[in-house]
């Protein structure tokens, strides 16, 4: 398991620009994007690190604030088209994560959908 | 090495039982693989029977791997050269019914994937995280003792590392028992007198997986078993099985005398439907009565019997463990004593349980490591009984 | 070009990308783990000062299941009725063998003090916050059930097939056991459970039960109240008023 980590944290920085251009990496599609939490190549190679602090300390401690929220991820990321971040082959995470055969574990049980969208959906 | 050539299968039954075994083992995997991709929808397990058919196999292979090993203690802890001769046999079978065992319970898991978190995290408060511990624990203990038996220049360390599985293993069917013992909310378990119960049959259940075994490698390598061997291990069997029995009725007893369980009890033994069926017919009659008759019957006794006794003994551990962990769930908790309760969730009503091919291949899977474990051991390695000649 | 020839160049790509990409890790490693450490501490913990339980009042608690269709509409449960399906909070009608008398209850987790849960999980996933609710932490149960036989009130639920379109804030799951959290996700922001809000008759008070001045230990201090299976010694976050 560790070594799948090991694994990603390498693999999973799409090192710039030219870099995509050259290998042929997937292009994504980065939803509304903007300003990144941290600094996005840094992002690459530890989002699952702070994902993982993160969420155990809202599990076990009630911390909801913290900056490395999936959902705040997800709500910045998720597509403008059907708002969400997997599914479809440039979607953000589903992208990256079959480009480097990583299962992502995280949507069995979290919702992949940007929650403003849900909320609107359910006021209608 | 050309006059003692070590007892071996033929090669052609002995292809057949691999393929055999091996399919078992395929479809076990199979079913695996699909309690994994539908989730536990498709077995009969539900929100009130939450350990099903999975767990009566899963027990059963690991209490009986420990009580097999009573063949090896009584050998080197008690030095009896009939069953000295066996140990490496019963120490092969312990092995491989524990792995079968172990596999089954880890692929019932809602998350198998996740067994590493199993191993890596530890709750010290945790009777199951303690049986994972002792379980393998047990593997190493009892691959060391094997290796003492087997290698000439460890020989003199095999006293004590006898010695070592016998007290792990009791350790580890007391464990076993506690997991039980502990759940004291419910009326069917939470009673002290599990884990000397369970002991007790596991020497039972032991005995008979190892008749089973024995008879057939001899039988496949058409060699004869000492009658007095025999006879010797055919007396001790019988003697355990009613040793069982006791335990178990002292337990169905005690929750009588509790006022607080009696409504348990005749559930279990009188009007719970399947469940009485197969405790009397299927544990009592055919899983004790029987066997014992094949035991001591003057006119029965030979190996013949003696097998078709073991399997029976076999049988009953399965009936009872279905009545145990099953039945035992099925009886609705107490949870407002005094009130009649109904709900939408089961409270206050019979939980229904019907079991389902898959859970049942997967079960069957595990049995399946245990044998091919079994019978390729011993066609590799030397483990077949060398009888020292009797001195004249 | 050949299927084979395409391979050996996505694997030539991938070799290209992993050389470039070990490089920049070095670079990015420094910087990282600064902002790695600026993420702590930004939120505040819970603390062991709050202890949250509910006092429920029988005598109002009609035959209405508003606070079982809230609770569903909260945490996202299908509400289906089937002995697989979760079910956090139901309906428990009662009626008393001796004398007759019949009542009605909600019935879910009972945030035990010293919850059995808790004790038997191998993994540590059952834990009690410090705030008295007890949880299931989803990332770390391996889906055992050595809880659900533990529990004595029958709290809690296995999740036996794949979910879809889960709430944002309640995640679930195939494969891991579940229960009533309280609504912790709206504790969090502040808010009272969903079925304490939804009970027309307002026969669930939640409340801090370690605040001597709040509305729930008043009436705990004032009227009497008991706890379901007193006899196990588990101090349950939940009591009841008229069983
Ligand atoms: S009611 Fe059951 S699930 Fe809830 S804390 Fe107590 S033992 Fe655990
Ligand atoms: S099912 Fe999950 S929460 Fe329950 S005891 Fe097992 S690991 Fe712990």
């Amino acid at each position: 398991m560790s070594k799948l980590f090991a694994l990603l944290a390498i693999l999973c920085m799409c090192a710039s620009a030219t870099a995509t251009e050259i290998y042929g990496m997937p292009k994504l599609d980065i939803g509304k994007g903007g300003q990144c939490v941290a600094d996005p190549q840094w992002m690459r190679k530890n989002h699952m690190r702070v994902l993982f602090q993160q969420r155990d300390e809202t599990v076990h401690q009630g911390m909801r604030d913290g900056k490395f929220s999936l959902k705040n991820c997800i709500e910045c990321h998720a597509s403008l088209r059907d708002n969400s971040v997997i599914g479809r082959a440039d979607s953000f995470c589903e992208g990256c994560h079959s480009f480097e055969a990583v299962k992502i574990d995280c949507f069995e049980c979290h919702s992949s959908k940007r929650s403003s969208s849900l909320v609107q959906g359910e006021s209608k | 090495m050309a006059n003692h050539s070590p007892l071996r299968f033929k090669n052609r039954v002995f292809y057949t039982l691999v393929a055999a075994g091996g399919l078992v083992v395929l479809m076990g995997l199979y079913a695996a693989h699909m309690m994994e991709g539908h989730g536990h929808i498709i077995t009969g397990m539900n929100n009130q029977i939450v350990w099903g058919m999975p767990h009566v196999f899963a027990i059963f292979l690991i209490v009986s791997a420990s009580g097999v090993l009573n063949v090896s203690s009584i050998g080197s802890v008690f030095n009896k050269p009939a069953y000295k001769a066996r140990a490496p046999l019963a120490g092969l079978l312990s092995i491989a019914m524990l792995a079968g065992g172990l596999t089954v319970l880890m692929l019932d898991l809602g998350r198998p994937d996740r067994i590493i978190v199993a191993m890596t995290r530890f709750n010290p408060t945790s009777v199951f995280a303690w049986n994972i511990f002792l379980y393998s624990g047990m593997f190493s203990a009892v691959a060391l003792y094997l290796w003492t038996m087997m290698e000439k220049r460890m020989n003199p360390w095999s006293k004590p590392a006898g010695l070592l599985v016998f007290v792990w293993r009791f350790v580890l069917t007391t464990g076993t028992g506690v997991i039980f013992s502990f759940l004291v909310a419910r009326q069917a378990y939470g009673t002290a007198i599990l884990p000397p119960m369970f002991i007790v049959m596991s020497f039972a259940w032991g005995m008979a997986v190892f008749h089973v075994a024995q008879s057939s490698i001899y039988e496949w390598n058409e060699k004869l078993l000492d009658p007095y061997v025999q006879k010797r291990m055919k007396n001790l069997m019988g003697v355990l099985v009613i040793a069982a029995l006791y335990f178990v009725a002292a337990y169905h007893l005690t929750n009588l005398y509790f006022a607080r369980q009696t409504g348990f009890e005749r559930f279990i033994l009188l009007d719970g439907g399947v469940y009485p069926l197969v405790f009397w017919i299927g544990y009592f009659l055919l899983g004790n009565l029987l066997p014992l008759l094949l035991i001591y019957h003057p006119a029965l006794g030979k190996s013949k019997s003696i097998l078709f006794a073991s399997l029976l003994i076999i049988l009953g551990g399965f009936c009872f463990l279905y009545v145990f962990i099953i039945g035992g769930q099925a009886f609705p908790l107490s949870i407002f004593p005094g009130y009649q309760v109904t709900s939408s969730f089961g409270d206050g009503a019979i939980g229904l349980y019907q079991p389902s091919l898959p859970e049942i291949m997967l079960g069957m899977g595990g049995v399946g490591i245990a044998f091919l474990i079994t019978t390729i051991g011993v066609r590799v390695l030397d483990f077949v009984p060398h009888e020292l000649p009797k001195s004249a | 070009m050949s299927d084979t020839n395409e391979i050996s160049n996505t694997s030539e790509q991938r070799r290209q990308f992993l050389k470039t990409s070990v490089g920049a890790a070095a670079v990015a490693i420094a910087p990282g783990m600064l902002m790695f450490d600026m993420a702590h501490g930004k939120s505040e913990a819970v603390s062991g000062k709050v202890r949250w339980g509910m006092l429920i009042n029988t005598a109002n608690c009609e035959d209405c299941d508003k606070c079982v269709k809230a609770c569903n509409k909260e945490n996202g449960l299908s509400g289906g009725l089937s002995p697989t399906d979760s079910q956090w909070v139901r309906k428990v009608e009662l009626k008393d063998m001796r004398t007759g008398r019949s009542l009605a209850l909600p019935m879910m987790c009972q945030h035990c003090a010293e919850p059995p849960c808790v004790d038997v999980c191998p993994t540590g996933a059952s834990f009690k916050r410090a705030d008295g609710i007890v949880l299931v932490d989803k990332h770390i149960c391996i889906g055992c059930r050595y809880c659900m036989m533990a529990c004595p009130y029958k709290a809690r639920s296995f999740v036996h097939e794949p979910l879809h379109d889960q709430k944002p804030d309640v995640p679930r799951g195939k494969g891991v056991v579940e229960s009533c959290t309280m609504c912790v996700q709206r504790i969090d922001k502040g808010l009272q459970p969903a079925c304490a809000e939804a009970c027309p008759n307002k026969s669930i008070l939640f409340g801090n039960l370690n605040d001597p001045d709040s509305e729930i230990s008043n009436k705990m201090r004032t009227q009497a109240s008991t706890q379901v299976r007193a006899d196990l010694g588990l101090d349950t976050g939940l009591r009841y008023q008229g069983i």
